[in-house]
């Protein structure tokens, strides 16, 4: 990195003008005397060539790049073999947001994160933030050494001066958000021992509330640990748990085991009911069987009432609450009451009454205990919003010398101008963070961090399970993780990992396993032995209904919430974040003012228009989104956006931290009173898809409910017949083609609908395996972007869609339901084994493999695009322009260290190519060559597809249809007379992807989604056949 | 021989002799251009000059410069590309067709449109190019030897069968343009001095207009129109699989090959109707092309008007006899979708306006025929985008469905076909005979009856 200006000029001698390199610009080979001064000798013609082709030789194993210095191993490193990978346990910590990884790296450098299978909380799931990480790592706005003022300083002087000045400061603070690591909490203990100092914690997605509440109703001030999967009743209400409360990885992973389904004779008929309301629709809301949408001033009424009805339901008790009308809640309590303690009632509103109400609504239903386990609380949310804005207020009053910030407070808090005006009273300030960011701007001294992927350090998310984390790269830049520069400040040792290790071997570890078990396996878990899991309520519900009663709501109230991708804004400055869709607006690199249409039309704003919010004096201006299943009279508007100094890519959107209120000491997402006006209008927002219903195409998606399921278990399978002179017949009777002969293999894949969340960590697994270019929001903008898989999100319309013959009928169709029921399916090359593209391309550039592989030859494709028009499912991508070294595109492809993290087993693609989904064949043929030299044939699970290997829920299922033991054959074997189905199938494409229907637990009364062909004379029909293809 | 018919109005007026034909068609060639054609020359230069600016531009740059996206991957090129190919088709149905069934009225207009079909193929051609990612490896398309084995391109795809039908249109059309010519370019060659002498003697291959040399003459003409005819049918129905062979609703339609040719020859017809107008005025051949001509060219026109609109219509009543629902929702799309004004504008520039051909005021009518070829150029333009776009941007997946926009590549590159093409008409204007000299003066009258008599028959 740092020869990076050498290579503009030959010489010193050249900078300078030196009188002899100009002298001898004009000769190519600028070496004087070569030979006695004169010019060429003919003795030397031979040398001179042979040299020429020796450069050129070396040249051209690089094309276009300049020839650099290749150092062979004078001792090779024992685990690096060039060309193999090797995988590292570790763990992606970004503040609350916790997940064991296993970390993928070549020739030394961090490539790709992986779920890690050890892990009891995740099982082998990632999110899409974990999955971008690793980008983060790259990123080239990044501090590259520790800085005073504008400067950059080196560590021994910083060091030095902090120490100096630490000594002589009466208070210090330390400021934070939840700080996972228990080894971590070690250090800031010495180190505020040592200096008397105070470590403050707050959450950008406070969760205060909650432990206060739990401190009230149950007596300890935890976040418990919750049992989703032991639940048959789940309610959430305004808590996005599959997709950011908590835990989401684990969570998705708890509900989808509620939410399987198997077609097999004794196979599980039965699942889960999942009741949401919410403001905003979320993937939670999307995934539940029902869903109301909730106004934010509603939710402790809505509350009280569930409490009251499920009280009298149990000959309980009832409380004071003003009557309120929500759909579906009397159903909701009714059932919650069936469960028989086997239900769970979960809000993640930072709200101490409506908390109250939770946890009385549970310790009714007996869920306590049983879904709700105080034995194994959650070590996040421990910010404690009180005590961040009495350190507000003290931090104004002069109280503190030093500051010392391990977190972003001047973007992420609301009270971000009072810190900024009380950090001008502190004597020294110090910013612990890997950039310049909005906090660091402010303070004296920035002790740039380095990235967790370079770092020691562990992490518990819930009390016993540990995880830890071990570099797999050295230090890129001159950076310092911010536990070791804390323990230099200590004065204790500089060295990290010695205390890790040793915090480790006697605190944590207790002779239970090994450290470098540990360290291998990446987690140590330890259920605790200790304590109930039972607790009982103790809290007054009377009081806390009369709180929620009091909430008054005038106009619109804005929502302010945490989306799946950018989170609360610490990896903002993440290409792959920006441009992941959200899974249920798609939109990219931006956030919105979601807003129903009932309230769109009511404001007389219309998508498109940009509007100003006024709320609290302060003023956003966002463009609207108008978002089916938004609650009427309110605004969601995304957090973690607007940030002014994460980067070139993370500058984006707005701000709305500073709409976050303080309600009764803990911050408040969400206030009444908005005022909106419209400024502008004629705005595109970059969306991936603008349409938003299916228009009734069942051979798409298809759906039913659980009652007729159990009934027949094809319920909701679209079964088109295709007319010939036999009569109506099956479209896989009839072809043109003679297939294709698979001998070895024929890879394929199962996507369960029913589990699939839409939480988009696939996406960014994909964009990370595959070096899919990111494109920017314009492009996206124009329809462009380049992603392999993609979330097709519908919603249902309140249309009749057996209406296809009139002009009104189909408009109606393309209106989605105000409250519309939501299908996520996750699309990508559906591989097809008489696949349109590859009759169409002049050229064979996309051929089809022996295996059931529909691939892609990029050297072969001359850009015609006829295979992108003619691929029903349009999931083939075309370059459009050249996304790397590009300065239109100047994302991680555009710079050498982001180059860094592409994968060395794909290509990138050039400038005019189609590209698609391989099916990760390079994960196919490196998991056959591991199985050949064995001489043993690749075992199911062995070879993953990106997307599959960490889907938190395993709704992606990737195998060998031919091994009868694979997973995928044998879910096929008993779903493909059940859930199975090819989307389109009756173009006879015969995909190797095969969906299982989404089966909703709802009443046949209740769902919205229209099931024109499910009639028994269908499926009957389809018994008589054999089904000829799925092979 | 003399082709005088009781009904028909003379083909040639003006009592012109032998001598005044040959002088009338030379003198543009012979003499320094007129003030008018360098005015259009210009003009047409300075379009092609911006045209390639955007031609380098998109080429440099890559195809984003377009309006194209991940659903539409194809709009503009491959709708001027079928265009262009649409309009070559007159050239070849007047030389071929019409001399195989002996109308005697084509050899007024023959050559100018021959060599409008040799240049709206040679547009049409640079859309192929265009339009690929990687034009730098087009050659791939081609059956060529390789060094890569056994790699050879795919005969499943209707873009090689494009390939091999518009190279073979091409070398058949340029080689009856320039074999038609070789007598006129003797003429001049024998009225020609130093330089051009060389030069127009060169290219008449040594015509000497024995006896012997006419009867090879005619021959090969007639050889050549026989290989023609079918090409007629075949270029278009080809160019017609490039989307009847696909599967997506809206393409996949077994009408398209007569339903395209049709279209081909009603768009040609309307594009010679327009450079003929041009040239019969800037050339004051009138009396070569005569209202007489002008009024068959929109029988034609009405004619084939007619048939598309029958087909439009077929296309409807059969999306919604087939009960495939992406089929009907297809045709629904374009008329009433986002893209109706496209549909609109087709149907009414080409179904509607012919129909005012119905009155022999109107097709003799010189002001109405221009403006009327010119709707029905901008209505078969309109109709190639609606087959395209309309169908493509609302295909299958509703997730999927985008719309199209153009940037200014698209119109620049468009404009570069038009500089491109007029360049080259104007060139050939000024520098090749644009009447068939030999052929108009075998339906005059002969020098024996030079008085003006009434209308009789002789056989």
């Amino acid at each position: 990195m740092e020869n990076t200006k050498k290579r503009y000029w030959k010489g010193i001698e050249e900078l300078k003008n030196d009188i002899n390199v100009v002298k001898n610009a004009d000769r190519e080979f600028n070496i004087d005397n070569m030979e006695g001064g004169e010019p060429t000798h003919r003795r030397d013609f031979l040398k001179v060539l042979g040299f020429g082709m020796a450069a050129v030789t070396l040249a051209s194993c690089d094309v276009g790049a300049p020839v650099r210095k290749t150092i062979p191993y004078l001792n090779k490193p024992l685990d690096v073999e060039p060309g193999i990978a090797n995988y590292y346990s570790s763990t992606f910590v970004d503040g609350s947001d916790v997940c064991s990884v296993l970390v993928k790296t070549r020739e030394g450098r961090p490539v790709k994160i992986e779920g890690n299978k050890l892990s009891g909380i995740t099982g082998g799931g990632t999110s899409a933030r974990a999955q971008a990480s690793v980008l983060s790592l790259y990123d080239n706005e990044k501090l590259k050494t520790p800085v005073k003022g504008e400067k950059a300083i080196d560590w021994k002087s910083l060091d030095k001066e902090i120490k100096a000045a630490l000594s002589s400061s009466k208070n210090v603070a330390i400021v934070s958000n939840t700080i996972t690591s228990p080894t971590a909490k070690a250090v800031i203990a010495d180190f505020t021992a040592k200096y008397a100092g105070k470590h403050i914690t707050y959450d950008a997605n406070s969760m205060s509330a909650i432990r206060e509440a739990n401190e009230t109703s149950f007596g300890s001030a935890v976040i418990p640990g919750y049992r989703f999967d032991k639940a048959e009743v789940i309610v959430g209400i305004n808590c996005d748990f599959l997709g950011t409360w908590i835990s989401p990885v684990e969570f998705s992973k708890q509900w989808a085991t509620t939410r399987r389904l198997s077609s097999a004779k004794d196979g599980r008929r039965s699942m889960s009911r999942h009741y949401q309301f919410e403001t905003g629709m979320t993937i939670t809301g999307a995934a539940a069987d029902y869903r109301s949408s909730v106004k934010p001033s509603q939710e402790g009424l809505l509350l009280a009432n569930l409490y009251n009805m499920v009280a009298k339901k149990m000959g309980g008790t009832t409380i004071s609450a003003a009557k309120i009308e929500i759909a579906y809640l009397d159903k909701c309590a009714t059932d919650l009451v069936a469960a028989n303690g086997k239900a769970i009632v979960v809000s993640a509103t930072n709200n101490v009454a409506i908390q109250n109400l939770v946890n009385a609504i549970n310790g009714l239903l007996g869920s306590v205990g049983s879904t709700i386990d105080f034995t194994t609380p959650y070590m996040i949310g421990e910010g404690n919003d009180t005590e961040m804005n009495r350190f507000v207020t003290d931090l104004n009053g002069g109280i503190y010398d030093a500051v010392i910030f391990m977190s972003n407070p001047i973007y992420d808090h609301p009270e971000s101008s009072k810190i900024a005006q009380g950090l001008k009273k502190t004597k020294v300030s110090i910013s612990l963070s890997d950039r310049i960011n909005e906090t660091a701007a402010l303070c004296q001294y920035t002790a740039a961090t380095s990235h967790y992927l370079e770092n020691w350090g562990d992490a518990e998310l819930k009390k016993g399970y540990y995880s830890l984390i071990q570099p797999t790269i050295t230090h890129i830049y001159d950076t310092r993780q911010a536990e070791a520069s804390l323990l230099t400040w200590t004065g204790v040792s500089d060295d990290y990992q010695a205390y890790l290790k040793k915090n480790w071997n006697s605190n944590i570890l207790n002779g239970g396993k090994s450290w470098v078990q540990s360290l291998h396996d990446g987690v140590y878990e330890a259920a605790p032995s200790e304590g109930s899991s039972s607790a009982v309520f103790t809290g007054n519900v009377s009081s806390a209904a009369a709180a929620v009663g009091a909430v008054k709501s005038d106009g619109i109230e804005l929502h302010v919430f945490e989306n799946v991708t950018i989170g609360t804004g610490s990896q903002a400055n993440n290409p792959w974040l920006q441009e992941t869709p959200d899974p249920i607006s798609k939109v990219t690199w931006e956030n919105t003012a979601a807003i129903s249409q009932i309230t769109a039309n009511k404001l007389e704003i219309a998508q498109g228009d940009i509007i100003k919010i006024t709320l609290q004096g302060a003023e956003i201006e966002l463009p609207v989104m108008v978002q089916p299943g938004q609650a009427h009279d309110t605004i969601s508007v995304a957090l973690g956006y607007g940030r002014t100094a994460a980067g070139k890519a993370g500058n984006v959107g707005v701000n709305v931290f500073p709409m976050v209120s303080t309600v009764n000491g803990n911050l408040s997402y969400w206030k009444t009173g908005a005022k909106v006006t419209k400024t502008n209008s004629g705005y595109t927002l970059a969306q991936t898809q603008t349409h938003e219903t299916v228009m009734g195409r069942q051979a798409v998606v298809q759906e039913s409910i659980l009652s007729e399921y159990v009934k027949n278990v094809q319920a909701g399978r679209f079964m088109p017949k295709i007319a010939t002179s036999e009569g109506p017949t099956r479209p896989y009777s009839i072809s043109l083609w003679n297939g294709h002969d698979k001998k070895n293999h024929s890879w394929g894949m199962v996507i369960d609908l029913n589990t699939c969340t839409g939480c988009s960590n696939c996406l960014v697994s994909c964009q990370s395996e595959n070096n899919v270019a990111v494109v920017g929001k314009k492009e996206v903008a124009r329809a462009r972007e380049m992603h392999w898989i993609r979330l097709d999100r519908y919603y249902s319309s309140d249309a009749d869609i057996t209406d296809t013959w009139s002009v009104g009928g189909l408009s109606a169709m393309e209106q989605a339901s105000d409250s519309p029921e939501v299908v996520i399916q996750p699309m990508m090359c559906q591989h097809c084994s008489n696949a349109p593209c590859e009759t169409v391309c002049p050229v064979l550039a996309t051929t089809h493999s022996s295996e059931g592989l529909n691939q892609m030859t990029y050297n072969r494709c001359i850009g015609t695009r006829y295979c992108a028009n003619n691929c029903p499912y349009k999931v083939r991508r075309f370059n459009w322009w050249k996304y790397f070294e590009n300065d239109e595109f100047d994302f991680n492809m555009n710079n050498e260290l982001g180059r860094m993290v592409l994968n060395p087993d794909v290509t990138v693609r050039s400038r005019g190519v189609i590209e698609k989904c391989s099916m990760c064949v390079q994960r196919i043929q490196l998991g056959k060559l591991e199985a050949k030299k064995e001489r043993r044939r690749p075992v199911d699970g062995e070879i993953e597809t990106a997307c599959s290997q960490s889907c938190p829920t395993g709704a992606i299922t990737f195998g060998d249809m031919l091994d009868p033991e694979s997973r995928v054959s044998q879910m096929l074997e008993v779903e493909r007379e059940g859930r199975a189905f090819h989307v389109l199938e009756e173009i006879n494409v015969q995909p190797q992807l095969n969906y299982l229907t989404k089966i909703r637990n709802k009443d046949k009364a209740d769902a919205k989604w229209q099931f024109v062909h499910t009639d028994e004379g269908n499926a009957g029909a389809h018994k008589d056949e054999e089904p000829k293809a799925h092979s | 021989m003399e082709v005088v018919s009781p009904i028909r109005e003379k083909l040639i007026t003006g009592n012109k002799s032998y001598h005044d034909v040959t002088v009338d068609i030379c003198r543009h060639v012979e003499d320094e251009p007129t003030k008018e054609w360098k005015i259009a020359f210009g003009v047409s230069l300075l379009v092609l000059a911006y045209g390639s600016f955007w031609l380098g531009k998109t080429w440099w740059e890559g195809l984003g410069v377009w309006g194209l996206n991940k659903t539409v991957n194809w709009a503009w090129d491959i709708t001027n590309f079928v265009w262009w190919v649409g309009i070559g088709h007159a050239g070849t149905l007047i030389s071929a067709v019409l001399l195989l069934f002996r109308q005697k009225w084509r050899t007024s207009i023959n050559r100018a449109a021959e060599a409008m079909t040799i240049f709206a193929v040679l547009c049409a051609a640079s859309f192929i190019l265009m339009h690929m990612g990687r034009p730098w490896l087009a050659y791939w398309a081609l059956p060529l030897p390789n060094t890569f084995g056994s790699l050879w391109v795919n005969f499943n795809s209707p873009l090689i069968w494009d390939v091999f039908a518009i190279s073979t249109y091409f070398s058949v059309s340029l080689l009856f343009w320039f074999i038609g010519m070789v007598p006129d370019l003797a003429t001049i060659r024998d009225r020609a001095t130093g330089v051009r002498k060389t030069i127009y003697g060169a290219l008449s291959l040594g015509w000497t207009g024995g006896a012997r040399s006419w009867e090879r003459y005619e021959d090969l003409s007639l050889i050549l129109a026989g290989l023609a005819t079918p090409l007629v049918l075949s270029v278009h129905t080809i160019v017609s699989f490039d989307f009847a062979t696909s599967v997506i609703p809206g393409w996949h339609t077994t009408i398209f090959p007569p339903y395209f040719v049709a279209g081909a020859i009603f768009s040609g017809f309307a594009m010679v109707q327009n450079l003929m107008l041009f040239t019969r005025v800037v050339y004051k051949l009138e009396d070569y092309i005569t209202l007489e001509h002008i009024g068959l060219m929109n029988k034609i026109i009405l004619v084939t008007g007619s048939v598309v609109g029958v087909a439009y219509i077929t296309e409807f009543f059969i999306a919604a006899y087939s009960g495939v629902q992406y089929e009907r929702y297809a045709f629904f799309n374009r008329a009433t979708g986002p893209l109706w004004w496209s549909y609109a504008a087709m149907m009414s520039c080409n179904v509607l306006s012919p129909q005012i051909f119905w009155f022999k005021k109107m097709r003799e009518n010189i002001v109405v025929s221009f403006v009327i070829a010119v709707i029905v150029n901008i209505g078969m333009w309109f109709e190639r985008f609606v087959i395209i776009v309309t169908s493509l941007h609302r295909d299958y997946l509703p997730s999927s469905w985008t719309y199209f926009t153009p940037r200014m590549g698209d119109i620049g590159d468009y404009l570069f076909s038009f500089g491109f093409f007029f360049t080259l008409f104007f060139l050939f204007t000024k520098f090749l005979p644009v009447i068939n000299m030999a052929e108009v003066k075998a339906v005059m009258r002969s020098s024996s009856e030079m008085k003006e008599e009434p209308k009789k028959v002789t056989v």
